[in-house]
Order: structure tokens, then sequence, then C-alpha cells
């Protein structure tokens, strides 16, 4: 019972890694920094393997397990205790985490292996895993928000890495000041959770909240409210319609940090929290709606974006975005267990394909644009391979894991309790979409000429510690999605069985399903073969123009030109929020909060006492004016007034 | 009228003329000699109250020692009219009422409670048959150590006259 | 015969040291000034002889006879301080003696 009793351990491996690395690793050569930065991270995946052994010889009664390790704040009646929880959602998360996590350290060896300040990265990366894992494993909000704002943190040390470019400090900035839009809903989320129920601990709150009535579609209550804002806090971190303008610029950040925090685990920490609160969400419908178009609408205003890019990351940063929004749909119809479980193969699929992006951009020296790339396939094999398995697996082709959760989020939404199939229609669109411009980064990049002059940039495969990730990440997004292959599939859906202690109350809430048992079996065979055939339009799609006709995306891009700049660029906006909110901010701030408040009453209130000060010690100095007479007078003054109260004294007595 | 209360009268105008008479003077000489006028009729108002011993010192310390050292202070300086200078302006305008307020006020309110305690020229039997001799009884036994402190006061008066006499050499 | 009352006598001290107060303020010669302070300080005898006198004690007298001693004193120091200071400042304005300021 080693770890559940200390479950700290696990979160104290890569802080002291953190520490260590970043007090002392300045001047520490490379095999020193990575011997303590990989090392903590292993040792916190052995742990996590060790705790997940414990954890499945509990007995049903102990599951959730909390573990209480001291009183943190208490003001009144507002107590909050660092208390760690674990059940099985926290298990799947704390897997995926260390797991993805430790590989990616390793990959970073190789990365940045040339790069200066080889310390203070490992030094982030380590404190990163430390805020994500309390994060998972937090009993409370306000631990997991402590995590939250954490990988905040870390992401814009992370971003802006290389601080001397202005862009990468710039996008630093960018991303920690719009996720704190998004904090701020979260805030105030909070307040309202403790204002309600009376504690923000999770046992607590989802106790009390099993005994209140769900609220209906057309009267929103206090959970709604709750719900609707710890939402928004969603949107900024996890990089959704209106706030995911940040995970684009975020590719300034080296690449293990975009597979890492920007792939794999920070982004997802919005969809963990939704479906850490799913007995809260459940009895909102207007929220999980909500959730659910944000996440659809993501989806497909992503792909979109994602079509016409030129840089490898940007493609992929896009994409990102895309699939966190199948996440959030998945969650908003009830399927947080699908949600969940793209989260895991997305892990797996897309930190595999960010990897395999820097070594693209490792083997072509530096460069990211795909246009200036080409038949790469024959000179670095091992990364054309991972990578097409991971774009196979994305695209949701069976066998690969991309396809059992894609699938399942899709069926949910189109015959699930919550189903609209609207938001399925919008879904399978983005699914084509992805399909298209995943294989156009593909034939892009490996296949055709090199587009590149082959004198001047020497195409290298990469070291070992790079390639081995790979093909790690490669293997688990093949066999990844096998984990919860339902039943009809010929899997046992293991990965469902686990969760369902977790999400047991949304079956019970949820309206009764329309269809039976077995009608909804060969409707889901149905919907399968409809995603499989949509990934294959657009693979087919790709292939003609990139492959077959290159010379058909210009002709396009030219023929559809007002709308080819349109989508280019990005919808432009990026410049609407800059004209539209951050400079009437900056005026806001400079001359009002700047000149009146801070320059006129703050420093005049303080200058001001001094000027009077001084003024009034001016005055009073003349009295000193050396004139004896002058004095002679005081002392008749003080005469007369010693007089006058000794008189009065004297009345008082007599009378 | 009884023969106390007219030379009290008349000493007391004169005591008070003097006075008027110092504030008035140009010249400190004739300051001077108004202040001797004040203190030779004080002297004759101690006598009056029976204090004989006071008197005698009266004249012969103060009035015979102390302002004769004036005079010949004034006399060494040439001290002359003074010029008139008002520099300071609260003297100017704060000066009189305040010091006329201080002289009313006390006036008025010493007058008032004694109206009970009468000053008998015989009376100074009360005080013993020669008052000096209990005087001096009383100086050197009861208070003695204030007389001895007195006269180290002297000597510390003599040294700093003379130190700062002898200038900077 | 009647006598004189004591607060009579009380009076006059007030009014001599009222008028020394008087001229300590408007005087300008720094030994008219040292004068009005031996004013007060015989006006201030003569209380303290009127009280002795009021309570048949001599320990008024007592004290009169050390003000005289301590006024002697000061009488010599301050002169000689004063033929310092005209010997400084060749004047005896007490508003030329203004060194002591901000």
């Amino acid at each position: 019972m080693l770890l559940l009793d200390h479950l700290w351990i696990v979160l104290a491996l890569p802080l002291a890694g953190a520490a260590i690395n970043g007090l002392l690793g300045k001047r520490w050569p490379q095999s020193a920094v990575n011997a303590v930065g990989v090392g903590s991270v292993s040792l916190a995946f052995l742990s996590v393997a060790e705790l997940v052994r414990e954890f499945s010889a509990l007995p049903v009664e102990q599951i959730p397990w909390v573990k209480s390790y001291f009183p943190w704040i208490t003001a009144g009646t507002f107590h909050v205790d660092f208390s760690l929880r674990v059940d099985q959602l926290s298990i799947v998360m704390l897997l995926t985490v260390s797991f993805v996590g430790l590989l990616i350290h390793i990959y970073s060896t190789g990365y940045m292996a040339h790069e200066g300040g080889y310390y203070r990265f490992f030094s982030y990366l380590n404190l990163f895993m430390f805020f994500m894992l309390t994060l998972v494993m937090a009993a409370n909000i306000v631990v997991m928000f402590v995590g939250w704002e954490g990988v905040g943190l870390c992401s814009y040390l992370l971003i802006g890495f290389w601080f001397l470019k202005k862009s990468a400090a710039d996008a630093g900035k960018k991303a920690f000041i719009v996720t704190r839009l998004g904090d701020f809903g979260f805030t105030v989320g909070i307040l309202l959770l403790f204002w309600t129920f009376g504690s923000v601990d999770f046992g607590v709150i989802f106790g009390k909240a099993a005994g209140m009535p769900a609220e209906s579609m057309a009267q929103a209550g206090i959970l709604t409210s709750i719900c609707l804002l710890l939402f928004t806090g969603a949107i900024g971190k996890s990089a959704q319609l209106p706030l995911y303008v940040w995970l684009p610029d975020a590719m300034e950040g080296p690449t293990p940090v975009s597979a890492l925090i920007h792939a794999a685990t920070m982004v997802t920490a919005g969809v963990y929290m939704v479906a850490r609160m799913n007995p809260l969400f459940s009895r909102a419908p207007i929220a999980m709606l909500a959730v659910a178009i944000v996440g659809a609408a993501t989806a497909l205003y992503s792909a979109t974006i994602g079509l016409t890019q030129r840089d490898i990351k940007k493609v992929l940063a896009y994409s990102t975005v895309s699939q966190l929004g199948y996440m959030f749909l998945a969650c908003g119809v009830g399927a947080y267990g699908a949600g969940i479980f793209h989260l895991m193969t997305h892990a797996f699929f897309k930190g595999l394909l960010f990897l395999a992006a820097g070594s693209v951009i490792h083997a072509m020296g530096g460069e990211q644009d795909m246009l200036k790339m080409g038949g790469l396939r024959k000179k670095i094999p091992v990364t054309f391979w991972t990578m097409l398995i991971a774009t196979l697996a994305i695209t949701g082709f069976p066998p690969f894991a991309g396809f059992f959760s894609k699938d399942e989020i899709l069926f949910s939404a189109y015959a699930g309790p919550y189903a609209n199939k609207i938001l399925w229609g919008v879904g399978l669109i983005a699914a084509v979409l992805t399909s298209f411009y995943m294989f156009r980064l593909v034939f892009l990049t490996f296949f055709g000429s090199p587009r590149f002059d082959e004198k001047t940039v020497h195409v290298h495969e990469s070291p070992k510690n790079m390639l081995a990730p790979l093909v790690i990440l490669a293997i688990l997004s093949t066999i990844g999605g096998w984990f919860a292959a339902p039943k009809f599939w010929g899997g046992q859906d293991f990965f469902h069985g686990y969760l369902q202690p977790v999400f047991a109350g949304v079956d019970k809430l949820a309206p009764a399903p329309e269809l039976a048992e077995e009608a909804l079996h060969s409707l889901e065979l149905q919907l399968s073969g409809a995603a499989v055939l949509v990934a294959l339009i657009g693979f087919f799609v790709a292939w003609w123009m990139y492959i077959r006709k290159p010379e058909a995306p210009a002709n396009l891009a030219r023929s559809l030109h007002g709308l080819y700049t349109l989508v280019v660029n990005k919808y432009y906006v990026d410049e609407i929020y800059a004209a539209v909110i951050v400079r009437p901010f900056l005026w806001l701030s400079t001359n009002v909060l700047w000149h009146v408040v801070d320059e006129g009453l703050i420093d005049g209130t303080v200058n001001g006492a001094g000027h009077l000060a001084r003024r009034a010690g001016g005055e009073l100095r003349e009295i000193q004016s050396g004139n004896a007479r002058s004095y002679a007078s005081w002392v008749v003054i003080g005469a007369v007034g010693v007089t006058v109260m000794l008189v009065v004294i004297w009345i008082r007595m007599v009378r | 009228m009884s023969v106390p209360f007219i030379l009290f009268f008349v000493f007391a105008g004169i005591a008070v003329a003097g006075a008027v008479l110092l504030i008035v003077a140009r010249e400190p000489i004739h300051s001077a000699l108004s202040l001797i006028l004040v203190m030779v009729s004080l002297a004759v108002l101690y006598l009056l109250l029976g204090a004989e011993f006071i008197a005698a010192v009266q004249i012969i310390v103060y009035a015979g020692a102390i302002m004769v050292l004036f005079v010949f202070v004034i006399m060494l300086l040439n001290a002359g009219v003074e010029e008139r200078t008002d520099w300071s302006k609260l003297a100017k305008y704060a000066g009189l009422p305040l010091a006329g307020f201080l002289l009313i006020e006390l006036a008025y309110w010493l007058a008032r409670p004694a109206a009970g305690m009468t000053a008998a020229l015989h009376a100074a039997r009360g005080m013993g048959a020669a008052p000096t001799r209990a005087l001096s009884e009383m100086l050197f036994r009861d208070y003695l150590f204030p007389f001895e402190a007195t006269s180290i006061l002297i000597l510390i008066a003599i040294l700093g006259a003379l130190v700062l006499a002898k200038g900077d050499e | 015969m009647s006598a004189v009352p004591i607060s009579y006598y009380l009076v006059l001290s007030a009014i001599l040291f009222g008028l020394g107060v008087i001229a300590f303020v408007f005087k300008r010669n720094i030994i008219t000034i040292f004068m009005a302070i031996e004013l007060m300080l015989n006006a201030v005898n003569l209380a303290f002889v009127a009280f002795a006198r009021a309570h048949n004690q001599l320990d008024g007298l007592v004290f009169v006879f050390f003000v005289i001693v301590v006024a002697a004193a000061e009488a010599a120091v301050g002169l000689a301080i004063v033929i310092t200071i005209a010997q400084n400042r060749q004047s005896l304005n007490i508003e030329r003696v203004n060194l002591l300021k901000f």
C-alpha cells in the first residue's frame, strides 16, 4: 500500500527533478541533466505503474481513494486541504500523462541536444509534469486549479523558451493571457461551486449533487451556471472557439513542447475537467448542449483552417484544436467515456505526429514549410512509416486507434441518449477535412520530388533516442484502440467497463434510447462504415490533388481566390481580436489606468504627501528666526498659557 | 490712613514709577538708575514686612553690587541710545497684548484670596524675637545643603566670568 | 493700626513682574533686557517675602536669600557674555544677535 498511502511521491519526483535541474543543472553536462530529468519522470511512471497495481487490488468500497495531506486554506467555513484522489478516471489520465510524458522526455534528449539552455528545458518540462499530475490527481477543485494554473505557467515558460526571439516571447504571453480569460470564468465557477455546495471537495460535491434534481432544457439553474463557467475555463485551456488563438502561435516553442503540452496533456485538461465534473454536467442539459455545440463547431472550423497551412506544425496545431473539439462533442452528448478514450488515443497519435514532425524538421535542418519539402520517404524511412501510422490513426482507418475512438464519438452524437444529428453531420464533415489535410501533409512532406536544394540540406535520419519514442507511440497508435473496442467488433470494451463507476450517474439521467439494443448495433456498423468511407474520400481527394495532379491545388486556390485568402489568413481572427479587444484595452490601460490612476492618483497622493510634509516643514522652520525678541515673545506666550491653566485648575478646585 | 499704608503706597508708587521709567528710558544708564530706585524702594517695603535682614541684603548686594556691576558694564561698553529695529513681527504685534494680559491676570487673581491675611508691623514678633538670628539658624541648619551648593555656584560663576573675559588667547 | 493686607504686596509684585515682562519683550538693548530680568526677580522676591510674612514662617526669606545669590552669579556671568557679544558683533542690539537660525 506504499503508493496509495503516499500518493505525493508521484508528484514529488518530477518536482524534485525540476528543482535539481533548475538550481544546479546549469554547469552540468547534458548526461547529468538527462539523468535527473528523464530519470525523475521514469521513476514517476514506475510509481504510477505501482499505483495502478495497488489500486486494482482495492475493494470496491474504497474507490474513490482519497488521501488528505495537509490543511491548506482555512478561512471561516472555507476549507481546502491538499488532498489527492485516485479513481478509474485518474488512473487512465495518470498512465497517459506519465507514459507519453516519459517518451517525450526521452525524445527531447535528442531533439534539444544542440540547444542552449538545455538544463532549463528539462527543468521546465519536469515542472510541467508535476503540475499536470497534480491537476489529474486533485481531490478538490482548488488543487485542480493549482495544477491548471501551473501547467499554464509552464506552457508560457516553454513556449517562450527561446525568449530572445520576439515572436516566441509574444506567443508565450498570448497563450498565458488568452487562457487567463477562460480562467476568470473558471474562478467564478469555483466560487459558485463553493457557494452552492459549501465545499470544494469532489466527494462532497458529487454526493450532494446526487440528491439534486436535474435541470431542464427550458430553464437554467445554478448547476447550469456553474458548468458553463467551468467550461469557459476549458474553452481557454483546451483552445476551443473563441479562445483557440493561442495554440497555433504556441508552435513557436520547441517541438517536444508542442507534442507534450499542446497535444497530449495540457490541452486535454479541459476535457478531463468536464469528464470529472460529469455529475454536475449530466444535470445541466443546457450546459451539455453548449459543450457539444462548441466542440463540434470548433472541430469543423479548425479543420477548415488546417486545409491551407504551409507550416507543418501549424497544420498539426489546428488539427489538435479540431480533435479537442471532438472530445468536447463527446462529453456534450453524454459519452464521457468516449471523450476520454479519444483523449488517450489522441495523446498517442498526436504526440507521435508532433514528434515525427520534429524529426522531419530536425532532418531538414530547421525547415518547417511543407512546400519546401518533398520526397523524404526514402531518406527518413522510420519517420515516414511512424508518421503514416499516426495519420491512419487520426483519420480513423481501422484497426488503428483513432478509428475506435472517433467512431464511438460519432455514434453517440447520432444515436446516443443526447443525440443531435446536426452535430453528427458537423463531426462527419470535419472527419473528411481531417483526412484530407492529414494526407495532404503526408504527401507534401514525404512524396513527390524534393522541392529543396539537396546540396545545402543534408537530410538525415534522427538519432535513436528520438526514433525509439516514435516507434513506441506508433505501436500504441495501432493497438491502443483495442482496449475499448465494443463487443460486436470482438473486443471486450474493457475501457468503458473500467470507467463505468465514474460515469455511473450519466446513464441514469439520460433520456432513454430510442432504439433497441440490436438495432443500435446495426446502426453502429452503418455509421462506422460511413466514417471510414468519409476518411477514404479525404484520402482520395488528397491523393488526387497532391500526387496525381500536383498543379491542382494552385488552380483551385486561384479559382476560389477570395475564399482561399480568407482561410489561409485564418479568417483574420487574430487581426479582428487585435483591433476589437487588444487595442481598446491597451488604450484603456495606458490612458486611464496608467496616466490617470497610477500617475495622477497614486503617485499624486504619495508625492503629494511628500510635498505637503516639505511645505509644512518649510513653513514651520521659519519660527526659528534667530531673533531673540521673537523667542522672548514665545516664552511669554508659554507663560501666559501656563498661568491660564493654573487659574482654571484653581477655579475648579475652589468650586 | 495709618502709617504703614501711607508708607506702602508711597514706596509702591516709587517702585512702579521706577519700573515704568526703566521701560521708557532711552539710554541704558537711565534704565539702570531706575532699577536702582526700584530696588531701594523694595528694600523699604521689605522693612515694612519685617524682613530686616533681607532688606539689608537687598541694598548691599543687589543695589550695591549687582547694579554697580551693571553700571560698570554700561560705561565700559559705552552703551548709548539703542537703534530702533523691529525685525520681529511677533514681538511687535503680540508682545504688548500678551504681556499686558499676563500682568492683569496675575494681578487680578493674586488680589483675591489673601483678603484675610494681613501684615502687622509689630507682628514681627510672630517670627521670633530676633528674626535674623532665626533666619541664620534656619539657613545653616535646615537649608545647609542649598547654602553650600550656592557657594559652588558662585565659584562656577567666577570661573565662567574669568573664562569669558579672557577671550581667545 | 491696621496692617496692609498681603494681597496688596502681591498685586504690586504682579505689577512689577508684568512691567518686567513688557520691558523684556520690548527693549532692544541687551543690557536693558538683562535689567528687566533682574526686575522680574525682584518682583518675585517681594512675593516671597510677603508670603513669608503671611504664613509667619522664615522659609520664604531663606528663599529670597538664595534668589539674590543666584541673581548675583547670573549677573556676573551674563554680563561677561554681554561684553563678549558686544565685542563680536559691535552692537548691543539684540536683534543683531541672530545667527542661531535655520
